[in-house]
């Protein structure tokens, strides 16, 4: 029995420490190592056929030079910033856009749930990196968009969207709202609809019932919903690369560059472990957010 | 005021717990008296849904201080009629009046009405006080006020230990009470009760009944009821509304709707009962005599209305009224013999099913007043069932 559970136990604690904990050291181990121009480009590189002598030296050439390295030039915490800033943003525009169509669905009527919801998942169907290119040619200068404005006399010149903070924005948003839209509809979704009419009842306006029961009622979806959309657009590397232009500094490019284009493993390796460590932090007040609503709902 | 609330049991109920009102002078009875004003008036007052007519073309009126139960199955339009009152629905024609106002252009939250749901909606995120303090601070009440009110709501409902528990924290049946404290809150002239006890268990719904009465009769707010439990309804109400298919039945007090019922339909719906077809051929005053089978004795009844001869008539018995003997009575206006072929023992009574020569099967109720082990007759006697004249009602529809 107790080994059986052991068992049970045992393999998502194995799944994590070969596919998380061992790859992370890794990228720690490099993190504190030097660059050199070898293959793999960083020293010192651990040779078991040395003995003994081998490891004390390994260990002796590790230092935290890179970490040092990243708060003596500007661009990095500059990167985490402007990171964090356009991150907090498009969650804050994700859940404008999300909130809606979440309250929309779930006062759907029920034969038409199953068909917004899937409506709601399609687009992932197709590739990620397809959908941001096909954004490329709505946003463009000579894109699907300017020419409708233009053609319909909205606009005289052509807008440039593209390649700027806007369509980053707009892509975090459009490639992340089902990641807000779920959570909040499972929410909105079982609540009692009876709540909003004692609420009327009791002398609220449609929207005051709204705001003091509905929001209320729908905050842990809202959290779940702005954590899965945070997380990762914190470390988004394709959407701004694609769609930012060379003024949008977010800490996913800065480490893609660091890793290809300078070839600098160590410092690409140390701004990887601090963006870890920063995410960390959401992550856990995530974790507690969804700790705390199951204790609600026992 | 009310009348007291009588303490005797009615001994031959078929429904438990049914109480009767006093018959006396002072009997709480505005629908009597023709110089009240209703507080609830529905004038033609029609619902559809579609092709579906909920409610259809009712008249009713509701006097302050009544406990009026709307009874009837489900589907029958009852529930429409409460969320007309509260103005979640509003009529497709007709006119309801709250103290000679049209409600019509009142919103629900402008109406001094309010509602005590079936699921009770109460809000998880608030506190037991924060849910009875959430009408209070929708409504003019000064800030100061509003603490005590809650306390005093808490009180009446007894639950001032709670206070500050969320609704996922009591039980049950302290949520039914929050419920009511909050509805109450506002001190509407109406209050609407949406199977309030449905989700109790049968012991602590007995219990919340008499407290029900009690609140209501302690504030003085006129209670609206819904519920299909007919035992509830006559427990609770001053009057009580029989519905069917959107129409209101019959309108009356419990005792009246019993003893009286203007229909085969209400005298079904209400507890039991012995439905004999047949013709009838009156007699002298009010009395009647009903041919229901060759060869038998005609029956004796009473009917307030006049019928001529030969006029197609449901003579209708509760059973409880019906008297199972061993020898033929002496002097009885109906009787008829039969063969016991069923008992059904309920504790404090037993119904025997008597089938007679007819082939119908007429049930008759005794109450066990000896150990079923001494009980007088058993499957397969030979009995005579008796009445007197009174005891039954001549139905027409």
């Amino acid at each position: 029995m107790n080994i059986r559970r052991l068992f049970l136990i045992s393999i998502p604690y194995l799944w994590l420490l070969a596919l998380f904990l061992v790859p992370f050291l890794i990228v720690m181990k490099i993190s504190l190592s030097d660059l050199a121009i070898a293959i793999p480009p960083y020293t010192p590189t651990l040779s078991l056929s040395d003995g003994w002598q081998g490891i004390k030296g390994f260990w002796a050439a590790l230092d935290i030079e890179n970490y040092i390295f990243l708060t003596e030039d500007n661009l990095y915490w500059k990167a985490y910033l402007s990171s964090f800033k356009i991150a907090l943003v498009s969650t804050a525009l994700t859940l404008l856009v999300g909130y809606p169509i979440a309250y929309g669905m779930a006062n759907a009527s029920p034969e038409w749930r199953p068909t917004l919801m899937m409506l709601v998942i399609l687009p992932f169907w197709t590739s990620f990196l397809i959908r941001v290119y096909a954004w490329m040619g709505i946003l463009s200068k000579q894109g699907f968009l300017n020419q409708f404005l233009l053609w319909s006399g909205i606009i005289d010149d052509p807008l440039v969207i593209l390649n700027t903070n806007t369509a980053v924005y707009i892509g975090i948003v459009y490639t992340y709202v089902p990641f807000m839209i779920l959570p909040i509809y499972a929410t909105l979704e079982k609540m009692d609809a009876s709540l909003i009419e004692a609420a009327i009842d009791l002398g609220c306006s449609r929207l005051k019932a709204f705001w003091l029961v509905t929001i209320p009622l729908s905050k842990s979806g809202i959290i779940a919903g702005c954590f899965l959309v945070f997380i990762p657009a914190l470390g988004e590397f394709v959407i701004p690369s694609l769609l930012g232009g060379s003024r949008t500094l977010m800490i996913g490019k800065v480490l893609w560059e660091e890793f290809f284009s300078n070839r600098d493993w160590p410092v690409a390796s140390a701004v990887a472990v601090i963006l870890l460590l920063l995410l960390v932090i959401p992550i856990i007040l995530f974790q507690r957010n969804e700790q705390k609503q199951r204790e609600a709902e026992q | 005021m009310r009348s007291k609330w009588g303490s005797v049991v009615v001994p031959d109920q078929a429904i438990g717990g049914f109480m009767q009102q006093d018959d006396t002078s002072n009997e709480f009875s505005p629908w009597n008296d023709p110089t009240q004003t209703p507080l609830i008036e529905f004038k033609g007052v029609t619902k559809r849904f579609g092709e579906f007519t909920a409610i259809d073309n009712i008249d009713l009126k509701i006097y302050e201080k009544e406990f009026f139960a709307l009874l009837g199955p489900s589907g029958c339009g009852k529930t429409t009629l409460m969320r007309m009152l509260a103005g979640f629905e509003s009529s497709t024609a007709g006119v309801i009046t709250l103290e000679g106002q049209d409600v019509a252009p009142l919103p629900p939250n402008k109406r001094a009405v309010n509602m005590m749901f079936q699921s009770y909606a109460l809000f998880p995120h608030l506190t037991v006080a924060e849910n009875i303090a959430f009408g209070l601070k929708r409504s003019d009440m000064p800030k100061s006020e509003i603490a005590g009110r809650v306390d005093e709501m808490l009180a009446l409902v007894q639950l001032s230990t709670f206070a500050a528990r969320k609704p996922h924290q009591i039980s049950g049946g302290q949520r039914q009470r929050v419920a009511l404290a909050r509805s109450l809150a506002k001190a509407p002239k109406l209050l609407l009760l949406d199977e309030p006890l449905g989700a109790l268990d049968k012991k602590l719904r007995q219990e919340t009944q008499f407290e029900l009465m009690d609140i209501q009769e302690k504030t003085g707010t006129t209670f609206v009821i819904v519920t299909h439990d007919q035992e509830e309804a006559m427990t609770v109400a001053s009057r009580v509304a029989v519905m069917n298919h959107g129409q209101l039945i019959q309108v009356n007090t419990p005792d009246r709707i019993y003893e009286t019922p203007n229909s085969t339909y209400v005298a079904d719906f209400i507890g039991e009962v012995n439905l004999i077809k047949g013709k009838v051929t009156p007699l002298n005053d009010d009395i009647v005599e009903i041919h229901w089978a060759e060869g038998e004795q005609p029956l004796a009844g009473r009917s307030s209305e006049t019928l001529a001869k030969g006029n197609d008539v449901t003579f209708a018995i509760r059973p409880e009224k019906v008297a199972i003997s061993k020898e033929r009575p002496d002097k009885a206006a109906n009787m008829v013999q039969g063969e016991i072929i069923d008992i059904a023992y309920l504790g404090n009574l037993s119904t025997y099913y008597v089938k007679i020569s007819t082939g119908q099967t007429i049930k008759a109720q005794a109450a066990n007043n000896r150990r079923i082990s001494r009980r007088s007759y058993t499957w397969e006697d030979p009995v005579w069932l008796s009445w007197t004249d009174t005891a039954g009602i001549v139905l027409t529809r």
